[in-house]
């Protein structure tokens, strides 16, 4: 049974790898993803580390992939065209690139097995330390909590910290820089008890009077004869321009 | 299952992830690699604590985990940076470091 579980996980985890690579589409490489992460949850229950496998479903194939589908979403695809690459003279791509990539992940292949599986250990081809179940054994919440809070208590708060970095690091990389378009018109005293169109250096930049709400301001006794005539939205400042 | 097949696993998980971050274009794309390549560490963790029988390398596989939630955090606010700057989301056309 342990066998069976261990191949079906491992088929989904190196199939859904492949999918990443592969897939075109980054939303499907963003699902195959998930499938990944699920399969090697259920490799983390076969090496009973049953919190980490919890953490991994519901942190990393849950909140993180959430974020990666809504920065596709928002993205979306912008895929430059191959020819279009080449009039720009682009440096090496194509098939060259891939077949070269290829070959160095390969040869890391090669290196990561020769270091693992050639190490000699004995251990490698055992089944692991001796596990017996019980409530606060290997792999537990409550173990883990222990270690976490004693032993690495160090690390616990570091780690904490540079989850406080990341956040304030990603709203300042993220944010808004060309503003929110028009500003919002503030509201001044001045602006409120002045009466329009009385020639302010505003309106003489401007170049128009904007129109006089006629009972809200009455205008003073000594202009109103000569400002009279001028109709509204008359360029004032037009024989400068 | 003895523990070799678990770090073989890993170590096909891991090179997958190192031929992705080389060969893809897209930024997400790479990133996603990058997902790959702790996800085959992180098994070979795990795998190693259980062979061990001790909560050390569980614990490292948490940490590693929260390393890759920051690195994910700063990349996809880079990623968005770069599209409201209407700059292409392309790995090989953002060569150049200037504004």
């Amino acid at each position: 049974m342990s066998a069976l579980l261990f191949f079906i996980g491992a088929i989904g985890a190196i199939g859904g790898a492949v999918g990443v690579v592969v897939l075109r589409d980054p939303f499907y490489a963003v699902l195959a993803l998930v499938g990944h992460l699920l399969s090697l949850a259920l490799l983390f229950l076969l090496l009973r580390a049953e919190f980490v496998a919890a953490v991994q479903v519901v942190v990393y194939a849950g909140a993180v992939m959430v974020l990666y589908v809504f920065v596709v979403a928002y993205v979306g695809e912008q895929e430059v065209s191959f020819g279009d690459r080449l009039r720009r003279g682009g440096g090496p791509v194509g098939s060259g690139l891939r077949l070269g990539a290829v070959l160095v992940g390969g040869a890391v292949l090669v290196e990561l097995f020769i270091a693992l599986l050639g190490s000699g250990l004995k251990a490698i081809d055992g089944y692991g330390a001796g596990y017996a179940p019980g409530p606060r054994t290997y792999g537990t919440p409550a173990w883990i909590g222990n270690l976490l809070l004693t032993r690495f208590l160090l690390v616990f708060e570091i780690s904490s910290f540079l989850l406080l970095v990341a956040a304030v690091g990603a709203v300042v990389l993220a944010r808004r820089r060309g503003g929110l378009g028009e500003p919002p018109a503030e509201l001044t005293p001045l602006g409120l008890t002045r009466p329009l169109g009385t020639g302010t250096m505003a309106e003489g930049v401007e170049g128009r009077v904007t129109p006089r709400p006629a009972p809200h301001a009455p205008a003073p006794a000594g202009q109103s004869a000569t400002e009279g005539r001028v109709p509204p939205q008359t360029p004032v400042g037009s024989a400068s321009r | 299952m003895s523990i070799a097949w678990y770090l073989a696993v890993s170590a096909i998980v891991f090179a997958l992830g190192a031929a992705g971050v080389m060969t893809r274009r897209n930024p997400l794309v790479v990133l996603l690699c990058l997902e790959l390549m702790l996800n085959g560490a992180n098994l070979a963790l795990i795998a190693f604590a259980r062979m061990w029988g001790n909560g050390d390398g569980q614990i490292l596989a948490i940490v590693v985990m929260t390393v890759a939630a920051c690195e994910v955090c700063i990349g996809l606010g880079m990623i968005v940076a770069i599209y409201r700057r209407n700059l292409p989301i392309d790995v090989d056309e953002l060569r150049e470091l200037q504004g």
